[in-house]
């Protein structure tokens, strides 16, 4: 009884010397107690093993939510179908005559992510040919400080700005009858993805090594010729993987549309159109659903079509990205 | 008048080097060097590392504008213009005076696209001209030969020492009247190394070559004439000791410095 307590207490004061190690505010009398810790085989192991089933969790975690939301969504497949889902054109979840359409939330959800990606690959890319072959290296890193930061703020603050500055703008200045549209929100959720272009490209730019630039510049071209001929194709994967990676964010973004783009039931045929995504439907209705019900099991079925979306497209940058990566490890 | 020189520049390539310091910031490199680099002749930089041979070497092509810090005083004159006016545009002087560097750094792009980009640049969009420049610069790298079947392969699928021949094609595309050379070979095995060597021979009879190495064995071989840098303390900034015909340098030294190095005493 008394060992594993006295485990558990070993354990967090290794934790801590770790800690004050690393700060490097490391006195003798720890030194050599880190030592001590370091010469004890048995500790070494159930490190090992602790270490090794941490890394194992969040795959664990990850096959769960997908075991998950294909549990939940089993009844929807039995009752309604899957076709009639993925390929349903009306979503009257309440009506007696209940139907079950994704296709108004998934043609939403492409609106807006077209809109978004139209809005931020071009600022993201320029920005991020900015930073990493014009800028001054002081405001470089102020600026990637500042669009790291961007990423923390929580989208639905910039929600609230979309709905006081852009859909008072867009009603003005567009022939359309509300503000409350696929663009208003794809325009917001373009920016909410920004930080994510520009960052992962500023990265992939960077890493083209200096020694193609020099031989650019050596064969008469200028700093501009440079970028576009030969560094921005070197990174292509890179950047394209960051443009996926923000697609995924765009896709995922819930907040933003949810307060911006209108919900409406019908499929947008542009996105001058009120739209509903597929986060927006999620969000919206489970608060107001029976458990258990169909309808229930429904927005299980809708929010599994989500994750294998974003999954794809998140696996398939990650690829590219590990692929670019490894060119210049010659 | 850049423009000018480049179709003359068969004629030409001389340049003139008078009181030239570059300094790193507020550090000094290189102090005071004056010498001439005469046409169509090959000149080898040598010196210890750190003695400012690669600083050196940058400012005839202006390359040192691309680091940050770098200030280059003194004249350098190409065909007797001064290279640092305001008139001069670097990036035509570029065209006219390439450059290869360390390591071999072909762009991304396939073998024939590689040799096309300074042309390219230079606005040649006719595609049998452009296959002419091509061709003609393979030749004249030696490449012409191994890579005359697979011109849209990617250049990273060959050797290093044919993406170095590749770099040296590349330079040559823009009909450049002097080439810079940064240790070209320090990358290479000796069989590329050879090769290299004897593609210098060959250019030497149409344009000036300044080559920096650390070989002193490859200096004797292939240059005509040698010139040997030194920063005698880590305080004071690097010096031209000596500058004479390679036979010379190599057999009676005029500077027990030179002869110190030379004989590898240190360095």
């Amino acid at each position: 009884m008394n060992k594993p307590a006295n485990q558990k207490k070993n354990k967090t004061v290794r934790f801590q010397t770790g800690i004050q190690e690393s700060r490097r505010a490391v006195s003798n009398s720890l030194i050599e107690k880190i030592a001590r810790f370091r010469n004890t085989r048995a500790l070494d192991s159930v490190a090992t093993v602790v270490i090794t089933m941490l890394g194992w969790t969040a795959i664990f975690v990850l096959i769960g939510i997908a075991g998950f939301l294909i549990h939940s969504s089993i009844r929807a497949f039995d009752e309604v179908g899957i076709w009639s889902m993925i390929a349903g054109t009306d979503w009257f979840p309440t009506s007696s005559d209940a139907r079950f359409g994704f296709l108004p939330a998934q043609v939403g959800s492409v609106w807006v992510t077209i809109v978004a990606l139209a809005a931020c690959v071009p600022i993201g890319v320029f920005s991020a040919v900015y930073l990493s072959e014009f800028a001054s290296s002081k405001f470089r890193e102020t600026a990637k400080a500042v669009i790291e930061f961007m990423v923390t703020i929580p989208s639905v603050v910039f929600g609230l700005i979309g709905l006081a500055v852009l859909v008072p703008l867009i009603r003005t200045y567009l022939p359309v009858d509300s503000g409350l549209i696929g663009l208003t929100a794809g325009l917001v959720v373009g920016i909410v993805c920004l930080p994510t272009v520009i960052s992962i490209s500023e990265d992939a730019l960077r890493s083209v090594p200096n020694e193609l630039r020099h031989g650019s510049f050596a064969l008469g071209n200028t700093r501009w010729q440079t970028a576009y001929k030969v560094v921005l194709p070197a990174a292509s994967s890179g950047v394209f993987a960051a443009i996926m990676l923000g697609m995924g964010r765009a896709i995922g973004e819930t907040m933003v549309v949810l307060m911006l783009a209108g919900n409406a039931g019908i499929i947008p045929t542009s996105p001058f159109e009120a739209a509903r995504t597929m986060t927006g439907t999620i969000a919206q209705e489970t608060g107001e659903v029976v458990r258990g019900s169909v309808h229930f099991s429904v927005l299980f079925a809708l929010g599994l079509v989500l994750f294998v979306a974003t999954f794809i497209i998140n696996l398939t940058a990650d690829m590219i990205l590990e692929r670019s990566r490894k060119k210049w490890r010659r | 008048m850049v423009t000018a020189q480049r179709q003359e520049s068969s004629q030409s390539g001389r340049f003139d080097i008078e009181n030239v310091s570059v300094s790193y910031g507020s550090e000094k490199a290189l102090q005071g060097v004056s010498f001439c680099i005469e046409p169509r002749r090959v000149t080898a930089l040598i010196g210890p590392s750190g003695c400012g041979k690669s600083t050196l070497l940058r400012c005839f092509n202006r390359m040192n504008d691309a680091i940050d810090n770098v200030e280059v005083e003194g004249l350098i004159a190409l065909n007797g213009e001064d290279i640092n006016a305001k008139a001069v545009d670097a990036v035509s002087l570029r065209m006219y005076v390439g450059q290869v560097f360390q390591r071999p750094n072909p762009f991304p792009l396939s073998i024939y696209d590689n040799v096309a980009f300074g042309p390219r640049t230079q606005g040649v969009r006719k595609r049998d001209e452009l296959d002419e420049i091509v061709i003609d610069s393979l030749k004249k790298a030696a490449l012409y030969e191994e890579v005359k079947n697979s011109m849209k392969k990617h250049a990273f699928e060959l050797s290093g020492g044919q993406q170095q021949r590749l770099c040296i094609a590349r330079a040559l595309a823009t009909r450049p009247g002097v080439l810079l050379m940064d240790e070209p070979c320090s990358a290479l095995d000796p069989i590329s190394t050879g090769m290299i060597e004897e593609t210098v021979q060959q250019l030497k009879e149409i344009m000036t070559i300044v080559m920096v190495t650390h070989n002193m064995q490859q200096a004797a071989r292939i240059s005509d004439t040698t010139a040997f840098l030194l920063r005698e303390s880590i305080e004071e900034p690097a010096e031209l000791i000596e500058i004479c015909d390679t036979n010379t340098m190599f057999t009676q030294p005029s500077d027990i410095r030179t002869e110190n190095y030379i004989t590898g005493r240190f360095g």
